[in-house]
């Protein structure tokens, strides 16, 4: 048993015939940790979810979940909860139906339904019928049924899916709230962005293998250059610094996909090199109105990690 | 890993608990009883049959094609009689479809399987909650029948003696007991249905296919009754205990066919609950493309219910002398005197003649089916009686024509083909106004399994 983390996983293989979904996955979960686990379409997150979730059982490794070994499917110990597949919820009930069926299944009281609607900001329609409900309010009352239980591994597919900004900022401050609670959260995305806002570590899966493993500022170490959006108050004198400084790259207008912006440049650069270009920028009397990354460090990351740049076109940004 | 991973606690152990089945069976029931169409469906079968029997027992015109409704004016226990013939052909198969046939499906449209199984930990509960929450409310939705059937005829013509099957008259606790009798015994093939409901919603996936399996089913079977099967494949059809209720409203009842139909569907109930059972318990639910089991449905459900049937054909065969159709001459002839006689002392009643008993009557008939140059045997509308009876005192002997429609199933009808004062007129003038000549046209039942004695 591994003192002090809610997932312990070591060599996790699972296969669907001849398919294998999983190829020895190692993961370590802390409690407490809110746990990113990307990857591309296929690459297996699903399935490392469900087995966390006890859907089914690993074909090969150790699985230890809360401290006890899981051997067979549906064994995973109480206090975890979560939703792989959509949050799973009747339409012909409310949401207080919802969540108060689900807590008479599981033998608990359904005072903490309030809070629980409450906490993730669905108390005005509480008595409405799941079924008008939109993508996003269903993900946030799955979220609810799961606080009902007040677990400490919480494990979500997406939880993000169909959330408007404002909603998902609601979410993540939830599960923030949780963590540091003592909770455990281990969430899939394809939103880089919530997941590098949330995270404190994550792990990246391809093809059934986990390629990364661990926190953020090392995934963001592990980073070689990066392309960034310059806009200048000079672009001429501008494009002719980044020129000629030191492994900085500008890149043709038509690599920024975008549409034709005649004061910004695309450069590609280590980060080193980004300061030392911005230094002689501002040397050079040049205004620097803006300078972002074009793709997230976390995105280009994944995308670098995962050798799929075509990903991109298949929801990396969704 | 995060800084908390270094300051980790050892976390203490926890328990794995399963939902247990009384709560997984009460969640199972709330979100059947939550979706508008069964709620819709109970209102109707609250309020329909009770206002149907009502508004029909009133009218001068009876549905007396069916069995019991010509009696609808005459006594309350008809009505639930020909809401339960009507509901045996459509409604309860209906019912199972509506209910069964949709309910593993359901979670798959949903996509709610997952989330079950975290919250109940146990497909065998799952399962049997499903089975059981299933059962419950179409139970209650055939008692929703029964009872508004027996509320609305009760309340609109009244607690009066019912004419049976054979022509005796069953008094109003006898008729009672036998009309609550008739709707329970038809739980059986309804159940039976049901499982077969079940085995096609848990094989066929999300696919609306497995909603209309016991209706399709029920279809197939109808047509079946319909043709000129022999006798123990007929019993040996799950159908069959929706028509063998008619058994228990004759005085020496015909329970033999009831009690093999019962006992056929008891299988079908065990059969199929098992295989529906056994491939939802091989289901791998982390298969997000499951879809249903596809062509395997042959081999895995329709393969071995259709050796259940071939089995009961086998035992019905070993375990009863029946042959053939089970309508012969004999057969006829032992029924149509039998309910001669017994309407004959009713309607001398009716019309203050001197009594008489069956006995006295000593009433026997002589039939013929189309001729001399056709088989009397097997049903048909070409059989034509005559009945002879003799009257204490006298030494005449009346005598009475009747056609006989025959069908299948073993019922009939005896239409009067004269003389006129016996069997002529639809009414007969009674001293407290008309009522129907019972003489004039009747139901009569042949027990299909049993044979004559003698034979």
């Amino acid at each position: 048993m591994s003192e002090g983390l809610a997932v312990r996983a070591r060599g996790i293989g699972k296969s669907f015939g001849e398919v294998v979904a999983l190829g020895g996955v190692d993961l370590d979960i802390a409690e407490g940790e809110v746990h990113g686990l990307v990857g591309p379409n296929g690459a297996g997150k699903t399935t490392l979810l469900g087995l966390l979730l006890g859907l089914a059982q690993a074909d090969a490794g150790e699985l230890e979940i809360l401290g006890s070994p899981v051997r067979r499917t549906l064994a995973v110990q109480d206090g975890v909860a979560g939703f792989v597949d959509g949050p799973g919820l009747y339409p012909a009930l409310s949401a207080r139906q919802n969540l108060a069926a689900l807590a008479r299944l599981r033998g608990d009281g359904t005072d903490g339904i309030d809070d629980a609607l409450a906490q993730v900001g669905l108390t005005d329609v509480a008595d409405d019928r799941v079924r008008g409900f939109s993508l996003g309010m269903r993900q946030r009352l799955g979220l609810a049924a799961a606080l009902l239980t007040k677990p400490r591994l919480l494990v979500l597919d997406e939880p993000a899916n169909g959330l408007d900004p404002a909603g998902s900022r609601h979410v993540n401050r939830v599960l923030t709230r949780l963590a540091a609670h003592g909770t455990s959260v281990v969430l899939s995305s394809h939103r880089m962005d919530d997941l590098a806002a949330l995270c404190s570590d994550v792990t990246i899966l391809a093809a059934g293998r986990v390629v990364f493993s661990g926190p953020l500022s090392d995934l963001a170490a592990d980073t070689d250059a990066l392309d960034y959006r310059l806009r200048v108050s000079d672009p001429a004198v501008g494009r002719r610094v980044a020129d000629e400084t030191p492994e900085v790259r500008v890149l043709p207008d038509d690599d920024l996909g975008q549409r034709h912006d005649a004061e910004a440049l695309l450069v590609r650069a280590t980060m080193p090199a980004l300061d030392t270009l911005v230094a002689r920028l501002v040397g050079a009397g040049v205004g620097v109105r803006e300078l972002a990354p074009v793709v997230a460090p976390l995105e280009a990351a994944f995308l670098a990690l995962t050798g799929s740049q075509n990903l991109r076109s298949e929801g990396v940004n969704q | 890993m995060s800084q908390a991973a270094a300051a980790a606690v050892a976390l203490p152990r926890a328990e794995t608990s399963q939902a247990p089945l009384r709560r997984t069976y009460r969640f199972e029931l709330v979100k059947l009883l939550a979706q508008w169409p069964i709620r819709l469906v109970l209102a109707a079968c609250l309020l329909g049959p009770g206002l149907f029997v009502a508004i029909v027992s009133q009218q001068s015109s009876l549905p007396s094609d069916t069995v019991f409704g010509r009696w609808m004016g005459q006594t309350g226990w008809a009505g639930p009689l020909v809401i339960l013939g009507f509901s045996c052909s459509w409604v309860l198969p209906l019912l199972t479809s509506l209910v069964a046939g949709d309910v593993f499906a359901s979670e798959d449209r949903l996509g709610t399987w997952r989330h079950l199984l975290v919250a109940v930990r146990s497909p065998r509960r799952i399962f049997a909650a499903k089975a059981l929450a299933s059962l419950t409310v179409i139970v209650l939705l055939a008692a929703g029948l029964a009872v508004s059937g027996i509320v609305g005829g009760l309340a609109a013509v009244g607690n009066r003696p019912l004419v049976g099957l054979d022509g005796h008259l069953l008094t109003s606790g006898q008729a009672a007991t036998a009309v609550l009798l008739a709707w329970v015994s038809v739980l059986v093939p309804t159940l039976a249905f049901a499982a077969v409901g079940l085995l096609g919603s848990v094989t066929l996936g999300r696919s609306p296919m497995g909603l209309i399996v016991p209706a399709l089913f029920a279809l197939v079977l109808q047509v079946a009754q319909l043709l000129p099967l022999p006798v123990i494949v007929r019993v040996a059809l799950p159908s069959y205990a929706f028509i063998g209720w008619r058994g228990l409203f004759t005085d020496a009842g015909q329970t033999g066919p009831l009690l093999a139909g019962l006992a056929v569907d008891l299988a079908w109930i065990v059969v199929a609950a098992a295989l529906a059972y056994r491939l939802f318990m091989r289901r791998d639910f982390t298969n997000l493309a499951y879809d249903g089991i596809g062509r395997r449905v042959l081999v895995r459900g329709v393969l071995p219910l259709t050796a259940l049937f071939a089995v009961s054909i086998a035992v019905i065969a070993g375990t009863t002398s029946a042959s053939g159709s089970g309508v012969d001459k004999r057969k006829l002839e032992r029924s149509l005197s039998t309910a001669f006689a017994h309407l004959y002392v009713m309607q001398t009643d009716e019309l203050h003649r001197p009594a008489v008993t069956e006995g006295q009557l000593g009433s026997h008939a002589s039939c013929d089916k189309g001729g001399s140059r056709v088989d009397d045997v097997g049903a048909g509308n070409d059989w034509r009686c005559v009945v002879r009876w003799g009257l204490p005192g006298s030494k005449a002997t009346g005598s009475a024509v009747y056609q006989l429609d025959v069908t299948p199933d073993g019922r009939y009808v005896a239409d009067g083909d004269g003389p006129q004062e016996v069997n002529g007129f639809f009414q007969v003038h009674t001293s407290t106004g008309d009522a129907p000549n019972p003489l004039w046209q009747f139901d009569g039942a042949v027990d299909l399994l049993t044979p004559i004695r003698g034979d």
